[in-house]
């Protein structure tokens, strides 16, 4: 045993490794060893330093993840194809690290005004947005299943870092088991599919399914049961339970990263499964995808309507928005129609992004003066914090889709992917998902009919103070949000299938 | 369709520039408020005379033609490009809706409805401009969507914030309809998109492709624009959110509403509906013309129902839109030049119907028909203003808008071949009577408010709340004749509805080039 292994061993030649490719991925470990052993040096007045520190960290990520842009070959293949680089991975890596960055910047002075556990609290970050970039990347299902760990184990405890508060625990609780449970599941399915294939990576995967003309019973469940673990990432009905309580509970910050990053990394292992590894497998998730998307948007916006709570409002919003981006996929495998799919998902991605993010900032901009969740809380914000009331407004629309702000042509896409398919499957989700457009409009409108048409409840008009950090998270979630809506063609050019490589079979 | 690309800045100049006021009175603080008047007034004068320089500079020798015609790619992912054009049928309207701005601007003067703040309402009045002048000067489909939408948020919050008691309902039900009018609208969109093999959202590559369309096809995709664009009009049976938006509108927001909104429903028939889905518009006029005399009758009749002047109003909006569609539903050059000119003719008309009742009701502080009297003798000339206004409405030959109902009555006479002779004949009788029944509730409404005696309520030396007399001195004092600002806003209007009453051929031989060519499908 020992003997032969040791004469594998023999064989073995170290991978050459692409340091320019792997540059963001090694400056995020970086950031994270500095932030961690800075932080033991620091004075608690100077743990200011973590923060700004962390979102240098982000910015010099993405400063390479722009030179891997314009320098030298687009697609970068490393370990015989388990780890890429291209430009899929490259927007999604900068989506990632922008995101990771509004983040910091929302949370700084939050987690300040806490005192305790700064440094942990960036490292854990940081740690989560490693795993996210690693999951762009990732074309095999053990480094996938890695980067999703390592995202998902900081989230879940940054999840619970409001510790004395009992929601709080109930949130890094609740996310903790669950989330350990769609992992096992997930895992189940990938080694199905390993011992059905016998192998791993994505590429050989997608040859080896139905390699013999026709589903193994085995293959079904592994496509089903990985596809599942990922929508409880994503959390698409019915594997969402636990987002609004995780929402509620978590600290503001901590909800918009797990409402945004957290679920687009979700998003793109399943489309990277999806596009690499299934190709043929469409008869499986296409109508499973279809279910998941149909019961998302709806039952997400059923709840939705009834919240009282803004953050669990956006909550369910944020489930409806998972199943405008689950829609494209369920016509993926339609010939023809993956172009269109991969680039609707992708687009939808940038632009959710850039709107929910901005709102979770308007969240805690009002929170700091209202100390309340409540939508009846927003009453008069426009008369008292006119900037902080259009901005909520401009948010608000583009979720709700109404042009010139992103958000519509986010919607665009995913309706002109469906439509595309010219399939019963397509134009009974793009039904759906019309009369969803409509309801949504209708809760995202009564918060603006809050901000903007009732009074203060309390009568306290003091003007809200934005700390800076906050403002510039919220000038660029705005600017992206407007600029997306009047100049898609900015985003519209990412998303090609050529991008990703390896991409349905080629 | 021809274009002529000459100084094809000017349009996106006239279109874009009310948003540099914007920006510069987002930088100002609130309570500047002088300043933010003065801003948003000139702003508008600069776009006006944007305007002006596209009216002069335009090519009325062919009209037909697009003029300072641009187009460059824009969203590239779905062949939308950023194409703008201005014809005959679209310099009217695009004209119109700077100068109803300007006007608009000057009556805000002294008039900022309450709860104030005047640098958020002008600014969502910009906003509301750029929307409008672009709606009327896209010529691609999604460029039109996106400029169409645009109008909808900052007029629910003139509704929704500057409106009366029961502004949030009717703001939320201006909202929903106008939205579930677009999604239908947007999704008619697509498909006329995928029918035509995916190439443009041009209007005029459309307008050349979509009659090889299956007629099966054309019929659906006919529909969902027609929903979308009658939403807006408003035709009956949608409606029911006019009389409430009306209503609780500020006066700023009825004239908008009234003279330029409301076009953007009717001129989507002329521009888009029609010219690319020919075959499906011949199917669909036998239900426009019937619908648009239902609205007629129903318009009317719900005018002679009223007990409100501002609602009273509204009903007689849908009642002409009705005559604006019959004539469309003819789908004959006498119909579509009546409709466009009845469009124009509506805006000015009804625009200032509003401002008169905006006015009544900053004085009076209501607009209960029945407690208003006497106007003539309290307010000699804002009375006459109200009643030159109704004689103009009911159709007064000799002022606009006769020129908008009789050709439209007219052309409902002999429609085009591919009509029913009969039907329209039918319909051309019962419109006829809609105006009998028009001049009816004009004449009455300003029978009973501008006759008789004062209402000693509002005379000073009344009866039974003399008992607060300080509050009843200042009542009575609010009562004042027309001011210099009412006076500087109204007088384009007064001005124009008389001169396009004289001479209507001033705007008939703009429109009639380019209708002409727009019916020669249907007259082969």
């Amino acid at each position: 045993m020992i003997a032969s292994l040791l004469a594998a061993a023999g064989d073995w030649v170290a991978p050459t490794l692409d340091y320019h490719a792997l540059a963001p991925e090694i400056i995020l470990a970086a950031g994270i060893f500095a932030v961690l052993s800075i932080d033991l040096f620091l004075e608690p007045e100077q743990r200011w330093i973590t923060s700004a520190l962390s979102g240098f960290v982000m910015l010099g990520a993405l400063v390479t993840v722009g030179t891997l842009a314009v320098i030298g070959d687009d697609t970068r293949s490393m370990f015989g194809g388990r780890y890429v680089s291209d430009e899929y991975a490259l927007i999604l890596k900068a989506l990632f690290l922008v995101a990771g960055y509004i983040v910091v910047l929302m949370s700084s002075d939050e987690i300040e005004r806490g005192r305790y556990h700064q440094g942990e609290y960036y490292v854990l970050l940081l740690t989560s947005v490693l795993g996210m970039v690693m999951m762009a990347s990732s074309r095999d299902l053990l480094s996938i299943f890695v980067a999703l760990e390592l995202l998902s184990i900081p989230a879940y405890m940054l999840a619970a870092w409001n510790k004395r508060n009992s929601r709080g625990n109930e949130a890094g609780v609740k996310y903790y088991l669950l989330g350990v449970f769609a992992s096992a599941i997930t895992l189940y399915g990938m080694s199905l599919l390993y011992g059905v294939t016998g192998t791993t990576l994505l590429t050989d995967l997608g040859s080896a399914i139905t390699a013999n003309g026709r589903f193994s019973g085995v293959e079904v469940i592994a496509v089903a049961f990985i596809v599942v673990g990922f929508a409880f990432k994503i959390s698409a009905v019915p594997f969402h339970q636990w987002a609004p309580d995780v929402y509620e509970g978590a600290p503001t910050p901590i909800t918009a990263f797990l409402s945004v990053a957290s679920k687009a990394a979700g998003f793109v292992a399943l489309v990277t499964l999806t596009f690499v590894a299934f190709p043929n497998a469409e008869d499986v998730y296409q109508p499973f995808m279809w279910v998941l998307a149909a019961l998302s948007m709806t039952i997400g916006n059923l709840y939705a309507l009834r919240q009282t709570n803004i953050v669990r409002m956006l909550a369910y919003s944020s489930v409806s928005q998972g199943g405008f981006i689950l829609m494209p996929l369920t016509v993926a495998g339609v010939d023809g129609v993956g172009e269109s799919a991969l680039k609707a998902v992708v687009v939808y991605l940038v632009v959710y992004a850039a709107t929910n993010l901005g709102a979770f900032a308007v969240v805690i901009a009002v929170a700091r003066k209202t100390r309340s969740g409540e939508i009846s809380s927003y009453g008069g914000l426009f008369g008292y914090a006119p900037a902080l009331g259009v901005l909520m407004t401009i948010f608000l629309a583009s979720l709700a889709g109404i042009p010139p702000l992103g958000g519509w042509f986010a919607k665009f896409g995913a309706f002109k992917a469906v439509l595309d398919a010219d399939t019963g499957w397509g134009y009974s989700i793009a039904i759906i998902a019309a009369i969803n457009t409509v309801i949504s409009a209708a809760y995202y409108i009564t918060v603006m009919r809050e901000i903007w048409m009732k009074d203060e409840p309390t009568g306290d008009t003091t003007p809200i103070r934005t700390p800076p950090s906050l403002g510039a998270a919220l000038v660029i979630t705005c600017g992206a949000t407007i600029v997306l809506g009047v100049l898609p063609d900015i985003v519209g050019r990412f998303g090609d299938i050529t991008d990703l490589t390896g991409a349905l079979g080629r | 369709m021809d274009v002529i690309s000459d100084q094809n800045w000017v349009l996106s100049v006239g279109t874009f520039l009310p948003l540099a006021g914007v920006l510069v009175m987002l930088l100002i603080p609130k309570r500047e408020e002088l300043l933010h008047k003065q801003i948003a007034l000139i702003t508008a004068l600069a776009t006006l005379a944007v305007g002006i320089y596209t009216l002069v500079q335009f090519d009325y020798g062919q009209a037909q033609s697009l003029q300072f015609y641009a187009s460059t790619e824009w969203i590239t992912v779905i062949n939308s490009g950023y194409t703008i054009g201005l014809d005959g049928i679209s310099l009217p309207l695009y004209f119109l809706s700077m100068v109803i701005t300007v006007l608009v601007m000057i009556y805000s003067w002294d008039h900022i409805p309450s709860p104030g703040n005047p640098k958020a309402f002008l600014i969502l009045m910009l906003v509301l401009q750029t929307g409008m002048a672009g709606t009327f000067i896209a010529q691609d489909l999604i460029l039109f969507f996106v400029f169409f939408e645009v109008v909808l948020l900052p007029m629910y919050f003139m509704i929704g914030v500057w409106g009366g008691e029961q502004r949030q309902y009717a703001s939320l039900k201006f909202f929903l309809y106008t939205m579930f009018g677009s999604a239908l609208m947007l999704v008619a969109f697509l498909a006329l998109f995928y029918q035509t093999g995916r190439e443009s959202f041009s209007i005029p590559f459309l307008v050349e492709n979509g009659i090889n369309i299956d007629e099966d096809v054309a019929l659906w995709i006919f529909a969902g624009m027609f929903i979308g664009f009658a939403v807006k009009v408003p035709m009956f049976p949608f409606h029911t959110w006019l009389p409430d938006a009306h209503t609780q509108a500020p006066t700023q927001g009825s004239v908008i509403l009234a003279a330029i909104l409301l076009k953007l429903g009717t001129y989507g028939f002329v521009r888009i509906a029609i010219p690319i889905l020919p075959q499906a518009a011949v199917k669909w006029a036998p239900v426009i013309g019937v619908l648009a005399v239902i609205g007629i009758i129903y318009g009317a009749l719900g005018c002679l129902a009223q007990s409100d002047m501002k609602r009273l109003i509204a009903f007689s909006s849908v009642a002409h839109m009705g005559f604006v569609m019959l004539g469309i539903s003819t789908l004959t050059a006498t119909g579509i030049n009546a409709a466009l000119f009845g469009m124009v003719a509506h805006g000015l008309i009804t625009g200032m119907l509003f401002f008169c009742a905006g006015s009544i009701k900053e004085r009076y502080h209501t607009l209960e028909i029945k407690r208003l009297s006497g106007m003539l003798i309290q307010m000699p000339k804002l009375g006459w203003i109200l009643g030159f206004c109704a004689m103009a409405s009911l159709g007064l030959p000799g002022l606009a808008g006769f020129w908008g109902e009789f050709p439209a009555i007219l052309s409902a006479y002999n429609p085009a071949p591919q009509l029913d002779v009969t039907l329209f004949r039918t319909l051309m009788v019962i419109a006829a009577l809609g105006t009998v029944l028009a001049a009816a509730y004009l004449l009455w409404l300003y029978q009973r408010t501008a006759f008789g005696e004062p209402n000693p309520e509002f005379t000073g030396h009344g009866h039974a709340h003399a008992v607060g007399a300080a509050g009843n001195d200042e009542h009575h004092s609010d009562i004042h004749d027309v001011n210099i600002y009412e006076w500087v806003a109204w007088t384009p209007l007064l001005i124009a509805i008389v001169v396009f009453g004289v001479y209507p051929q001033l705007m008939f031989k703009v429109m009639d080039p380019a209708v002409t060519q727009l019916v020669g499908v249907f007259n082969p």
